[in-house]
């Protein structure tokens, strides 16, 4: 049993100051020596999701595109962001899709959620991938699944409606999540509006 | 008490979870599947064997007034740097806990061990407490996420084990507190006849 230390207005300053100037050493040094692998374990992270959404391609050029404002969302403007990142995929010198990087700001947890879909050239979502979410565990954390990930493939968000059933869409909710659905469909709306303005002006030649 | 006793007094006798009713705001929160409890549980014990051993080292210089903030900015500091390392080294990993990590700092029960246990044993007592309050910490939150899944979800650690629609009410909160109220009481039962 150690015998306790008595406090003095002295010792009392000098220790907490010794304890937060050597964690705030130990955090500085330890985010300085994690920076870069965490740089890259992103980087590597964001190269597996545009693999797994579009076919097989050997060279990527990476650009932003601004986001269209929604004519029925007067004055709501985009969220926080007026660029998404647009990954075109080349093989063999031809376009062979755009991996975009979208995101929306109405899912169930305010943290932002990401999604990499892919198109093909002719606007058809080849699949989609969430990368970021911190939904309610079991309930919303399933729109990571194939089950609610696997409707999307294959669909044209020009004929296929990207709302959920509830809202007079075509997209099944996930059960007890409306929300996180709803979000996710919001998140591919603003893709899918971004892509669209991007061809207009001449993107996939 | 022997090094043996201190270290399986965590899973029933003292176990966190059903006896002392410490941390139960990340309990109640993550349990929604068997394998979301087992992540938290042992995210929470590496954090609580470290936190563990780093205040039981320094029990000696701190004064006894300023005990309480100094062992939150160990806590605290710990969580961080776990929390960047996993991000950089284990990216695969950090996807699955990585939600779990920051509420680590807000669970009572690392704190309350490191106040009521590391600050006043020895290094090794209270590595050992640590692992075994941690251990017994897992069980309780794998326990609790299991039965939550097969009643909720049909599944247990992902694999479905009946079709059809489950009953969806203990994946949501309130199922949190209907489960764990039984299994207490359970235990409670368990701990009386033995």
């Amino acid at each position: 049993m150690a015998k306790k230390v008595k406090s003095s207005f002295i010792n009392m300053v000098l220790t907490l100051t010794i304890i937060t100037v050597v964690a705030s050493l130990a955090l500085g040094s330890i985010y300085n020596l994690t920076l870069e692998p965490i740089a890259a374990a992103k980087k590597a992270a964001r190269e597996r999701a545009i693999k797994l959404v579009l076919p097989s391609f050997d060279s990527l050029n990476s650009l932003m595109v601004m986001i269209p404002l929604d004519p029925s969302l007067t004055g709501q403007g985009n969220g926080d962001q007026d660029s998404l990142e647009f990954h075109r995929a080349f093989e063999n010198g031809k376009c062979i899709g755009i991996a975009v990087s979208t995101f929306s700001n109405q899912a169930y947890d305010p943290t932002q959620i990401q999604i990499m879909v892919g198109f093909l050239p002719d606007g058809v979502i080849d699949s989609t991938v969430v990368t970021q979410q911190k939904e309610t565990p079991g309930l919303g954390t399933k729109m990571t699944g194939d089950k609610f990930n696997g409707q999307f493939a294959g669909k044209n968000p020009a004929t296929f409606k990207l709302f959920v059933t509830k809202d007079g869409g075509q997209v099944d909710a996930i059960t007890a999540s409306t929300i996180s659905s709803r979000a996710v469909c919001d998140a591919l709306r603003r893709a899918y509006r971004t892509f669209e303005s991007y061809e207009k002006e001449g993107g996939t030649e | 008490m022997n090094q043996w006793q201190n270290f399986t007094k965590g899973f029933i006798k003292e176990n966190a979870v059903f006896v002392l009713l410490l941390g139960l705001c990340p309990t109640l929160a993550v349990t929604s599947s068997a394998i979301n409890g087992l992540g938290m549980g042992l995210a929470t014990t590496f954090v609580l064997v470290a936190s563990n051993m780093v205040v039981t080292s320094v029990k000696s210089f701190i004064p006894d007034k300023v005990r309480i903030p100094s062992f939150i900015v160990i806590i605290a500091s710990f969580v961080t740097i776990v929390e960047l390392v996993m991000q950089a080294y284990t990216p695969t990993l950090f996807d699955t806990l990585g939600i779990f990590i920051p509420l680590i700092v807000v669970n009572c029960l690392v704190l309350g061990r490191a106040e009521g246990f590391a600050s006043k044993q020895s290094f090794l007592s209270s590595m050992i407490d640590g692992l075994g309050m941690g251990l017994g910490f897992t069980f309780a939150l794998t326990l609790l996420g299991s039965v939550r899944e097969m009643l909720g979800n049909g599944s247990i650690f992902d694999v479905k084990f009946a079709t059809g629609d489950a009953i969806l009410i203990f994946i949501l909160q309130p199922g949190a507190f209907i489960v764990l109220g039984y299994l207490i009481a359970l235990i409670n039962k368990l701990r009386k006849t033995t």
